[in-house]
């Protein structure tokens, strides 16, 4: 396991991330101005779990991890996504 | 005589060890994402106009902030990994000040609230109707919750920093660093959800 | 090195360290003396607990005020819950023999975190300690019962805000015990020891350990959120203000559904140790164990809503949770053919933790029967918030859990303690504490099917005849109780020495001598066989 350790990410790469998640940023910001209705929340959710996407596998090195981290992480996520879906099963048919 | 107990330094158990705990915060703040679906789905209306009073201006910048201060922090890591201790210190202590700095936003918004006595069972909010009360309550709860996390995620970058200046974080053991980099990128995918939610749902 | 004369080294319980008396327990963070530190407290919180359920039995053994008056009643009902669930039962075998014995049957050393086990313990002793001061301050005991329902929870003048803040902190020492053990697990077993040849009580630690790990957070800003509500009104779950009373059970039960599973999948744990060692045969279907236990920790996170069928959740929400609980009973079922198939034709030698894993089967399958039958929504609507739920939960939980610990105590006593216990006079207090513990739960599957509501301090007189004989039962079963601690106790002192494997164990920690040296192995072994490997 001492390959992750050894590992260095470029500056480059961490700025080049970091422009990509103002300008994504900015974009949901743009667009949720306009009056999409439902969309709306579902376009500013979706740039948000990109974002999420880029901050869990570059600055959290999740791309250089062993793949069970990966993986953990995203049965965690689609545990508390179950959870939502399941209780909203409630309140959608009352 | 006894066995001398030869201590492994392990440090792929201490970064599991801090996923781990992150697991336990994204479901801690997933139980308030259950509230907020479940409220939002009841009062749409009301929530789509109480986010119209949030500042978009506000959340944008602090939203630019954590982004930035992340990029910091795991920059300091590649500086320190390439054993330019200097550097990793001015990328933590750009990462305190930019913490700083959303905290202080932070401070000026709910001011702006409580100056409108809205606040957490505040007449004046119970009067604007429930819709409102929960927006608010959320946003109070959420954010400050948030920001609880974000001033322990300070002192936790503090202390990694003092650490690093006595040479006991350097180029061949750092993996506290690492982990309070994971906590603070954490702090930073909450606010990347919490800002659409509550100031972009116009 | 190690010296090669016989003064070998000093045992866990007589090892000199940096601290003297009683700090070198309680500054200890060696996970064997942190296991007797959760056993120590923990025991005398069960002994709380009890007196209290006892109380109630004298409370109940005749309609009307009997000893004590209404509020108290509900006061001690609430503290009777608070303390058994979340000081007892919850941390119960993971805190004392999962950090007793995880370590050792992996072939470790230590837990991957020595100094956080501590901490657990802390956080332990602390949330209990301020549950226990809810009593004595403030305006009165909290009288919600343990599950600190909405609005009455906000609104009671009641002591609550220990109580909740104590139930919060007693959450994070669950949290930090399955943080470790999951890394432990990761990342310490010994060389050769594949995940399919670790042995069942480590994988239920495993499973558990997510658990508590994903469950308990929720739980955690749940209890955030009453405390916001008590001192912010913050609306949550107001109905004045626009909340809804109903999302607090939502939540409630989302953690305390899967809590249930770590109290009942560490004892199943236990159950699949005690039984290969005393047919002196290998586990029947060891993968299916494996397989069943993950599945029960994975879909148990889905049917919380089945405590809340008569709520006022929706018609989907109904059959949903119906349909996914009857589909959680199957892989504990599969665990139940198992241990029975193990015992098919094996030459069963009959000692005391042997009658505790098949006293357990026996009210584990009586608790899990009757669950069916709560969680189908037909008859559930008779029978919620009657005496057939007080009886479901305490066969399962006090018959599961309580019975795997009561057997796991006597099973691994030689190892901990490095003595015998008298098993006459341990099979006496079995028979005992059984005889009691049928009659005064069984009773009440009776009085619950006739009508007798829970957490009820008066009742019709029909009522009666049922009643006292289930607090008759109460009386023979703490006496039974009795018989056993202070037969565990007393062979402290007066049991024969104990060998390092007394039973015929396969598993690592029978290796070791009786009781365990401070880093448990001279050497760390290595491992080529699965467990139970029996000829």
């Amino acid at each position: 396991m001492e390959n992750e350790k050894n590992h260095i990410i470029p500056y480059k790469t961490f700025l080049y991330v970091l422009a990509g998640l103002i300008a994504l940023t900015l974009t949901s910001v743009t667009l949720t101005q306009i009056s999409l209705g439902t969309m709306t929340v579902v376009i500013a959710l979706v740039i948000a779990a990109i974002k999420s996407s880029f901050v869990l596998s570059i600055f959290m090195h999740l791309k250089f991890e062993n793949k069970m981290f990966s993986r953990a992480v995203i049965g965690v996520i689609t545990l508390l996504c179950a959870v939502i879906i399941i209780t909203l099963l409630d309140y959608l048919n009352r | 005589m006894s066995t001398i107990l030869v201590t492994h330094r392990d440090d792929l158990a201490s970064k599991t060890g801090m996923w781990l705990f992150l697991f336990t915060e994204m479901l801690l703040f997933g139980g308030l994402f259950i509230v907020y679906s479940v409220y939002r789905y009841r009062n749409p209306i009301a929530f789509h106009q109480a986010a119209q009073e949030l500042s978009v201006f506000i959340g944008t910048i602090n939203t630019i902030i954590l982004l930035i201060s992340s990029t910091t922090i795991a920059m300091s890591i590649t500086a320190l990994q390439k054993k330019n201790k200097k550097l990793a210190l001015l990328l933590l202590g750009t990462t305190i000040i930019l913490g700083l700095a959303f905290l202080v936003n932070k401070y000026f918004e709910w001011g702006e609230h409580f100056k409108e006595h809205i606040y957490p069972g505040s007449a004046v909010l119970a009067l604007r109707g429930h819709g409102d009360v929960l927006f608010y309550g959320l946003y109070f709860f959420m954010t400050g919750l948030h920001a609880l996390h974000i001033i322990v995620g300070l002192v936790f970058i503090i202390v990694i920093a003092v650490s690093i200046i006595r040479n006991n974080i350097n180029s061949d053991s750092y993996v506290l660093l690492e982990n309070s980099g994971l906590y603070w990128h954490l702090v930073d995918l909450i606010w990347i959800f919490l800002f659409p939610l509550f100031y972009l749902i116009t | 090195m190690i010296s090669q004369n016989n003064n070998v080294e000093p045992s866990y319980l007589d090892y000199k360290g940096k601290y003297k008396g009683i700090f070198s327990w309680i500054l200890s963070t060696d996970h064997k003396r942190i296991a007797l530190l959760y056993l120590f407290s923990l025991l005398t919180f069960f002994a709380t607990g009890a007196t209290l359920g006892l109380l109630m039995k004298f409370e109940l053994i005749a309609p009307g005020k009997t000893i004590m008056t209404a509020q108290t009643y509900n006061a001690f009902f609430t503290l009777h819950g608070i303390i058994m669930i979340f000081a007892v039962v919850i941390p119960g075998l993971p805190a004392v023999f999962g950090n007793f014995l995880l370590p050792i049957m992996i072939g470790a050393k230590d837990v991957a975190f020595p100094r956080l086990n501590l901490l657990s313990w802390y956080f332990y002793v602390i949330g209990v300690t301020l549950v226990l001061i809810s009593q004595f301050t403030g305006q009165g005991p909290p009288d919600t019962g343990w599950t600190f329902y909405a609005p009455y929870s906000f609104r009671t003048t009641g002591n609550m805000l220990p109580a909740v803040f104590g139930a919060f902190v007693l959450g994070f020492s669950s949290i930090l015990t399955g943080l470790n053990f999951l890394v432990t697990i990761h990342r310490m077993r010994a060389p050769g020891m594949t995940w399919l040849k670790m042995p069942l009580f480590p994988w239920t630690l495993y499973a558990t350990g997510w658990v508590q790990l994903l469950a308990t957070p929720i739980i955690g800003i749940t209890l955030l959120m009453i405390i916001a509500e008590r001192t912010l009104h913050i609306g949550f779950f107001d109905p004045t203000l626009g909340g809804d009373p109903l999302l607090y059970q939502h939540l409630f039960w989302t953690y305390s559904h899967p809590a249930v599973y770590i109290m009942i999948l560490p004892a199943m744990g236990a159950i699949s140790e005690i039984i290969p060692t005393f047919c002196h045969k290998t586990i029947f279907g060891y993968k299916f164990i494996v397989a069943s236990s993950i599945a029960i920790a994975f879909v148990g996170y889905f049917i919380w809503g089945h405590h809340m069928f008569t709520s006022g959740m929706s018609g989907t929400a109904l059959y949903t949770f119906s349909l996914l609980t009857f589909i959680v009973a199957i892989p504990s079922a599969i665990k139940v053919f198992n241990w029975i198939a193990t015992m098919h034709k094996a030459s069963i030698d009959l000692q005391t933790p042997f009658y505790w894993a098949v006293g357990f089967l026996f009210v584990f399958m009586i608790g899990g029967f009757s669950g069916l039958i709560l969680g189908s929504l037909a008859t559930d609507i008779h029978l919620h918030n009657t005496h057939f739920v007080v009886a479901h939960f305490h066969f399962i939980v006090f018959g599961g859990t309580g019975f795997a610990f009561f057997g796991a105590m006597h099973y691994w006593y030689p190892k901990i303690t490095g003595k015998m216990y008298d098993s006459r006079w341990a099979n006496i207090g079995l028979i005992i504490f059984f005889t009691g513990f049928i009659t005064l739960y069984g009773e009440m599957f009776f009085l619950g099917m006739k009508g007798m509501p829970r957490r009820y301090y008066d009742y019709d007189e029909i009522f009666h005849a049922g009643n006292i004989i289930s607090s008759l039962g109460a009386m023979v079963m703490y006496f039974g109780l009795a018989v056993i601690i202070i037969n565990l106790v007393a062979s402290l002192k007066n049991g024969r020495k104990a060998p390092s494997d007394p039973w015929g164990g396969k598993t690592l920690e029978w290796t070791i001598p009786s009781p365990p040296p401070v880093e448990n192995f001279e050497e760390i072994p290595i491992i080529t066989k699965g467990p139970y490997n029996y000829k």
